[in-house]
């Protein structure tokens, strides 16, 4: 077997808050002082001073010190939380961004399924996407014309081949950009939570490609927060952590690993002090917890059961109008719900305004809402119209199991966020 | 599946780039069918939804010529045009000048309005300011033809030796577009600041360049100071390989020649040594 990705102790850093730290005295002045400061910059850069050896800029490792070997023609999975670094893997082995150190070799051309529609003009008809497409992608001119028939088919949109794009459904759009990608061929495919895009018809068709492309002898990285489907198209995974490469298992091993080392962090989010904004004060929060029925902190919670949310804080301060939110989203980014502690006229009145001490406000979500996936839920502290204490949009993330949710014995998957047991009523009329 | 080439694949070795980075021509080559495609892109797209076209690229030195006549006609412009009649004299300024204007234009915003594909595909970058700079020669050709009706109109005949100097003075021209567009699209992807100079910048420029007026009055060191410009080795270079004005190359192009070079190269490193930090900035 020969090697077909090799990475040696990689690392890339960023930094952070470095360009609203670069000019904190107000633009123009900055711009022309930085514009004379130029040719020193320049000659540093030349030279490899400066640059990336400067400090007085925080940064960050998002990837550190990760080595590890694919052999040609075998499907790793890739797990870990958001921020884990699985995507800056991935951009750095499709040579998007360079790693800071280390190095990788890969042996023949990337692909990915993230890629999907990237170049794609609105204003070209579907027919020079195609071309256009397959250009950046890497193929070549005779390569796209030979495949250019059965890129169509696959799409399934040859009616409408010589449209302009902007005048695509978004359906059509997806399923033409994923045609091209998918006849890429590419010796190495990556494929990046393709689940979070796209209807259920377009992301089995995608785990299909997948199939056949690993069948093919090629390679395939694929990372997703869906452990069913990692344990279905991989047999082997690494778990990455805060950047780190923490295990590389048979599948089925890395993901018990992955579900049950971060028993303390998933469903609970934890603040240190140094992780709170000063500009918070006097408002402090502590933590963030998701419980099942009996009161244990869990990841993944029942959709038929209640789900119950604790959000622990400090005020050092008494505070009036305080208002603690909930915000629920999907991992696609949309919205399912928001709600306040002091909705309730009942509530408000009592708890308008709060002394300075600890509290803790409950939230309990009930039974029958949700859909299979998993879903983010971020927390607010605000007085209205008057001042936003704390915000994090993305404290947490947990999963929900629907096992004996309403349709599950059919066993396709439903649509939506939102999976509710609807009073159903038949009669018949005649 | 029809296997085009059953070729092997080969290893790319991914490691941070130190100090100098390499020019890497050799990626621009083989990615070279893209380049084709992006120029082919944007003249597409560059006219759709327009009501007059690809007639844009002949209305704007038109009608800026038409301006400036008029103003000379009137009195308040009051420039040499060396004996040529001046809308000929004028527009055959306003043809290369036009074309670097739009390259710079078009090429300075190459990176960031392509920056869903930096941040997520590798190609070679160059690509996009490249692709921008050349897609502007469809429209100088347009403008060309408006020029060969004047040209045949004002009974100006050029020598046969038109048809190897103004290639060359066109590639000239090309050299400096590109040069000065390298470093403005690489700016422009760490500051915006770019967009908003660049008007200023062209404007500032076109005063300096002898567009709409003739320099050979010029005293001899006025002239040399003159050529640290490249533009106005390339807009007298254009007179005279097709109108026969001035006294031809002499040895202030050449200086014209080494700066657009300078420029060109300086800005090849700049783009290479920035182009690493593109996908995390822009």
């Amino acid at each position: 077997m020969t090697t077909a990705i090799s990475v040696k102790n990689i690392g890339k850093q960023y930094r952070i808050g470095a360009a609203q730290t670069k000019f904190k005295y107000g633009m123009l002045r900055e711009v022309l002082v930085d514009a004379a400061m130029m040719p020193v910059r320049m000659y540093k850069a030349l030279t490899g001073q400066g640059a990336r050896g400067t400090t007085n800029t925080s940064s960050f490792w998002a990837l550190k010190d990760v080595s590890f070997d694919v052999e040609e023609g075998s499907v790793l999975g890739i797990v870990g939380r958001n921020g884990a670094g699985k995507s800056t893997l991935l951009k750095i082995l499709s040579r998007v961004t360079e790693p800071t150190v280390g190095t990788v070799s890969v042996r023949g051309r990337v692909g990915s399924l993230l890629e999907v529609g990237t170049g794609f003009h609105p204003e070209l008809t579907g027919r020079e996407n195609i071309f256009m497409n397959g250009a950046i992608l890497g193929m070549k001119n005779a390569e796209i014309e030979s495949k250019f028939d059965e890129i169509v088919d696959f799409s399934e949109v040859s009616q409408f081949i010589d449209t302009p794009v902007k005048r695509y459904s978004s359906g059509m759009y997806l399923r033409l950009a994923f045609a091209v990608a998918a006849h890429l061929e590419p010796e190495i495919l990556v494929v990046d939570e393709v689940l979070a895009v796209g209807d259920a018809e377009f992301q089995r068709k995608c785990l299909g490609k997948m199939g056949d492309v690993a069948q093919q002898g090629r390679t395939v990285l694929f990372v997703s927060h869906n452990m069913s489907a990692i344990l279905r198209l991989t047999q082997e995974a690494i778990v990455l952590n805060k950047g780190q490469l923490i295990m590389r298992a048979p599948t089925q091993e890395a993901v018990d690993f992955y579900l049950s080392s971060g028993q303390s962090q998933a469903g609970e989010q934890v603040w240190d002090a140094e992780d709170v904004p000063a500009a918070s004060a006097p408002f402090r929060p502590i933590s963030l917890k998701v419980k099942d029925r009996s009161g244990k902190v869990v990841d993944t919670v029942r959709s038929t059961e209640p789900v119950h949310i604790e959000f622990e804080y400090q005020l050092d301060a008494p505070i009036t109008g305080l208002r603690i939110g909930l915000y629920l989203s999907t991992m696609r980014g949309e919205y399912v719900l928001a709600s306040f502690d002091t909705d309730d006229a009942e509530m408000f009145d009592k708890f308008d305004s709060r002394k300075s001490g600890r509290f803790v406000s409950r939230a309990e979500i009930p039974a029958d809402i949700f859909n299979e996936g998993r879903y983010s839920l971020g927390v607010n502290a605000s007085s209205f119209g008057v001042r936003r204490y704390f915000m994090d949009e993305n404290a947490l993330a947990f999963n929900v199991d629907i096992s004996g949710a309403p349709g599950t014995q059919w066993g396709e998957p439903r649509v939506g966020p939102v999976r509710p047991r609807l009073n159903w009523k038949i009669e018949k009329l005649d | 599946m029809t296997e085009i080439t059953k070729h092997e694949p080969t290893t790319i070795y991914i490691k941070p780039s130190k100090g100098f980075a390499a020019l890497n021509l050799r990626d621009l080559w083989v990615y070279r069918e893209l380049v084709f495609f992006m120029i082919w892109r944007d003249i597409k797209v560059r006219y759709k939804q327009t009501m007059l076209g690809a007639l844009w690229a002949i209305i704007q030195p038109i009608l800026t010529m038409l301006v400036f006549n008029f103003l000379l006609n009137r009195g308040v412009l009051n420039v040499q045009s060396d004996g040529i009649p001046y809308p000929i004299f004028s527009y055959t300024g306003l043809l290369p000048w036009g074309l670097f204007v739009a390259a710079l234009n078009q090429a300075s915003r190459s990176l960031t309005s392509n920056h869903n594909m930096i941040t997520k595909i590798y190609f070679p970058r160059l690509i996009l300011p490249v692709a921008s700079v050349l897609g502007g020669l469809v429209d100088f050709v347009i403008a060309f033809i408006v020029l060969i009706g004047m040209m045949i109109y004002f009974k100006v005949s050029p020598a046969w030796s038109v048809l190897w100097t103004l290639p060359l003075f066109l590639l000239l021209a090309i050299v400096t577009a590109l040069g000065v567009a390298l470093w403005l699209s690489a700016i422009n992807v760490q500051y915006r600041d770019v967009n908003y100079a660049l008007p200023f910048l062209t404007q500032f420029w076109l005063f300096i360049t002898p567009v709409i007026y003739s320099s050979s009055g010029f005293s001899e060191k006025m002239r040399l100071a003159y050529s640290l410009n490249p533009m106005a080795g390339v807009v007298n270079g254009f007179r005279w390989a097709l109108l026969g004005s001035g006294t031809g190359p002499d040895a202030s192009l050449w200086v014209s020649v080494a700066i657009s070079f300078l420029v060109l190269f300086g800005g090849l490193f700049y783009f290479r040594n920035m182009e690493k930090t593109f996908a995390d900035t822009i």
